[in-house]
């Protein structure tokens, strides 16, 4: 999880009042269905940075004693401007998908056909599972895990065009350039399916 | 429920031989929505007309509700396709001289059903896919999205236990689609067995297995189900 989403995430959080430091961590996980997995220590050293940047304040204490925090109006102020920034392209993860593709297709000893399959096979069970859940979601109820879901299921759309552009584009350079340089320096036999793609399939989207 | 066993599908052009299905075993159990993917000429349309009845295929066989096709004659394949197959089609195929509730209450009438008995099921399917309101109107009365539910509500009426639905969503938008796709799901859910062509991802999520067809041939099928919310923890 990058750090600055955490950052941005905490302080959302404040919008609609105080909050003690634990809260803050089971509210991000109730309104990202537990997939921002972020542990307590980075909850605590995160509000510690809104602190010092004088985004958050301390604010007294709840029944219990436990310290409450609260929205600054710079804080209010930083907030707003986050949301009227866009994320640009730099500030997304790297691919690993995009990556491996774009080296198989160049790879002569790996038959692509087989490592798209593999991939398409895995992102239409992931795509399954979690319209399941969107199916299960009540945005009535939930409206932040409900488009949070929509996210990774247009996400996981977005891929597996990608995953037909490939392999149709692969396909029909096989079939406009006749093997002319497999004529002279005969290919490897293609990697079997499950070296070419299997154990981190889950791991390919971060 | 269904099961296609090697099915061989070749159509001749001139000399030469082409395998629209090239040996596709295929089985979809009652309750479960089985998704067909794969590019334009892959077989997808070839296979759900086989599994309808439509088409004979070359060899291997074909099994509806415990029915295999080959051993039927065609009049009987005519009533098992009108009593227990309910096809959806891309372009709604509702008959534009009819209201609604005609229009579903046709394969009723058609198996012999009267026509008071057949217009109650109608107005049941019509309830069902959320359009009580419209069995007396006619298709040009209605919206894309209000026609292909009436089509729905005519591939569900009465007994029927296969549906196949054939890029059902194609014209209409995302949140029509959406409203479709939960009517037939529920139908699934309830007991019959269904598979949906579609080139749409997002909507092939909604079945329970998605398989893919490329030049004839079955390639993969999804897994069963994982717990998606772990999925999700461990891969953020």
């Amino acid at each position: 999880m990058q750090r600055n989403a955490v950052r941005w995430g905490l302080l959302a959080l404040f919008v609609d009042g105080p909050k003690y430091g634990y809260q803050l961590r089971t509210e991000l996980d109730t309104r990202t269905g537990g997939s921002w997995a972020v542990n307590v220590g980075q909850i605590y050293t995160t509000l510690d940075r809104l602190v010092r940047d004088g985004f958050v304040a301390t604010a007294g204490a709840d029944a219990q004693g436990r310290e409450l925090y609260a929205l600054t109006e710079p804080g209010r102020a930083a907030l707003a401007g986050w949301y009227l920034t866009p994320v640009t392209e730099t500030e997304r993860p790297r691919n690993e998908l995009a990556i491996k593709l774009a080296m198989a297709a160049q790879d002569p000893s790996v038959d692509i056909t087989i490592v798209v399959q593999q991939q398409r096979t895995e992102s239409m069970r992931q795509l399954r599972d979690y319209t399941d859940l969107r199916r299960q979601a009540n945005e009535d109820v939930d409206l932040t895990w409900s488009l949070f879901l929509d996210h990774l299921i247009f996400a996981l759309e977005g891929e597996l065009r990608w995953l037909d552009h490939v392999e149709a584009t692969v396909l029909r350079r096989r079939h406009t350039r006749p093997a002319s340089t497999a004529a002279s320096a005969p290919a490897p036999a293609p990697i079997p399916a499950e070296a070419a793609e299997t154990a981190e399939s889950g791991q390919t989207r971060r | 429920m269904l099961r296609l066993s090697e099915v061989e599908r070749v159509y001749r052009a001139g000399e030469i031989p082409v395998w629209a299905l090239a040996g596709v075993s295929l089985t979809v159990r009652a309750g479960e929505l089985v998704a067909v993917m794969g590019p334009s000429g892959s077989g997808k349309s070839t296979l759900l007309s086989i599994a309808g009845g439509l088409e004979v295929p070359t060899s291997g066989s074909v099994e509806v509700e415990g029915f295999g096709l080959g051993g039927l004659d065609s009049t009987a394949v005519a009533h098992l396709r009108r009593d227990r197959i309910g096809y959806v089609f891309q372009d709604f195929n509702l008959v534009t001289d009819l209201t609604a509730a005609e229009n579903v209450a046709l394969p009723l009438e058609l198996g012999g059903s009267s026509t008071r008995a057949a217009r109650a099921a109608a107005v049941t399917a019509l309830d069902e896919v959320g359009l009580p309101e419209v069995a007396d109107r006619f298709p040009d009365q209605l919206s894309g999205g209000q026609q292909q539910r009436v089509a729905i509500a005519r591939a569900l009426v009465g007994e029927r236990r296969l549906v196949l639905a054939d890029e059902p969503t194609g014209a209409l938008d995302s949140q029509t689609s959406l409203a479709v796709l939960q009517v037939l799901r529920a139908r699934i859910d309830a007991g019959a067995a269904g598979v949906l062509v579609t080139h749409e991802a997002r909507y092939a999520g909604w079945a329970d297995r998605t398989v893919f067809l490329r030049d004839g041939r079955l390639v993969d099928a999804t897994p069963a189900r994982d717990d998606a919310r772990r999925l999700l923890a461990e891969s953020s």
